[in-house]
């Protein structure tokens, strides 16, 4: 049975070294840069024409915009399109990292932990620095609902702060976990048809089995790629929210 | 791990799951720095300013256009205005000329017939003065005649010639009676 952890595995494309560190250019590095030429492609070639009664292509460029720009202005209200950058680059970049996985033999980005927990802390420390930025240190009263009793004061300000550090962990496990679970699954499964076909005639009819649960999977993991990528959009939004208005928590 | 028999190509496991290995992250956060500050850059650079701008333009000519066909519509109203206005006081510009005319052409007509009267009224007059004329010079004839014939009687009769003053002046008395 092929190895279902195969696929994370890096392999190194230009091997560099800087001191001690490996900092070679890998399959991983090789797929985020596909990500990136994918997202500018979709969303500048079909846009190129500026047409004022879009083509197909400029109208599906523009609905992916709008559907951003829509989630960040009801979330985080229409001065939060000040991030409509960063979040319309993370939207694309996770949305297209587990698409583009989805393809037989491609690598995962989202499938690292370091890859998901380093997008989070973008979040989490853009937040952190334009909230003290831009509200000095009132923002901190975003640990301290205002109308509270004095005595349960302390506790929630605990329970606050465990909530705000807790989310870039979520935020991250959470597309980590799925995008991994998912792959391996899929491969688990395939392995299951390799190893069942090479049973003799009885196993080669039972083989049908598996291939039947890989394409539910295959359809399961296409939509929970696109809403993996949603969920991270819309909670990054939401955590820019604070970043805006602390006071309404 | 389980050892793979069916593809030689493996890259061998350096132990654990391959995305807790730690030596792996230096490189996944310095391409993923680059890759993903490269996408930022476009998308803010270039991505969003043009979908955005594209957008814009459409929101700004739908409701340009709006407001064109909303200026046009009330053009089109106060041309009809105008028009209804237009059309009544030529209505009642064509009534006080239909009258004018009226009036000018019954004081002509009365004017040719006063013409026409007085006219006939002087025909009438100059008839009647020259039948006054024609008569009295019948009866100037006549008086003569009278007198001849008296003349004329009286040699038959007395078989003198008579004294023609007095033959006159019996004339005369007889056609004054």
């Amino acid at each position: 049975m092929a190895d279902p952890i195969k696929q994370f595995e890096l392999v190194p494309i230009v091997p560099i070294t800087i001191g001690t560190g490996d900092f070679s250019f890998t399959n991983s590095a090789l797929h985020m840069f596909i990500i990136v030429g994918l997202t500018a492609a979709f969303l500048l070639l079909t846009t190129s024409g500026r047409r004022l009664v879009p083509t197909r292509m400029q109208s599906l460029a523009e609905l992916t915009y709008e559907f951003v720009a829509g989630t960040v202005r009801q979330t985080a209200g229409t001065d939060g399109m000040k991030f409509f950058p960063l979040v319309f680059s993370l939207f694309m970049f996770v949305l297209l990292a587990n698409l583009v996985g989805m393809f037989p033999g491609a690598f995962t980005v989202t499938s690292h932990i370091i890859v998901t927990a380093a997008l989070a802390m973008l979040v989490i420390s853009t937040v952190i620095i334009y909230g003290i930025w831009k509200h000095g240190t009132h923002w901190f009263a975003l640990f301290a609902p205002s109308g509270l009793p004095k005595v349960i004061l302390p506790l929630i300000v605990v329970i606050e702060v465990i909530s705000f550090i807790s989310r870039p962990i979520s935020l991250s496990l959470r597309l980590f976990g799925n995008m991994t679970a998912g792959h391996i699954a899929l491969k688990v499964f395939a392995g299951f048809v390799t190893a069942m076909a090479g049973a003799g005639a009885l196993g080669f009819i039972g083989a049908a089995l598996p291939i039947f649960m890989i394409t539910a999977l295959t359809a399961l993991e296409f939509l929970v790629a696109v809403l993996q990528a949603y969920v991270f959009t819309i909670l990054t939004c939401i955590y820019l929210n604070d970043a805006l208005h602390p006071g309404h928590h | 791990m389980a050892t793979n028999t069916t593809q030689g190509t493996q890259v061998p496991s350096k132990g654990g799951f391959p995305a807790f290995r730690v030596e792996t992250y230096g490189s996944q956060l310095l391409w993923l720095a680059i890759a993903f500050g490269l996408l930022y850059f476009v998308m803010a650079r270039f991505i969003a300013p043009r979908i955005g701008g594209i957008l814009e333009d459409r929101a700004t000519r739908i409701s340009g256009d709006l407001a064109a066909a909303q200026a046009m519509k009330a053009e089109a109203d106060a041309a009809t205005l105008s028009y209804e206005k237009a059309l009544a006081e030529a209505r009642a510009s064509s009534q006080a000329i239909a009258a004018e005319t009226r009036a000018k052409i019954t004081a002509e007509a009365d004017a040719e017939r006063k013409a026409l009267e007085a006219k006939l009224a002087a025909d009438l007059a100059a008839a009647e003065a020259q039948i006054g004329s024609a008569r009295a010079a019948a009866m100037g004839n006549v008086r003569s005649i009278a007198v001849e014939t008296a003349e004329a009687i009286v040699e038959r009769l007395a078989g003198t010639g008579a004294d023609a003053a007095r033959l006159e002046a019996a004339v005369d008395a007889v056609l004054k009676r």
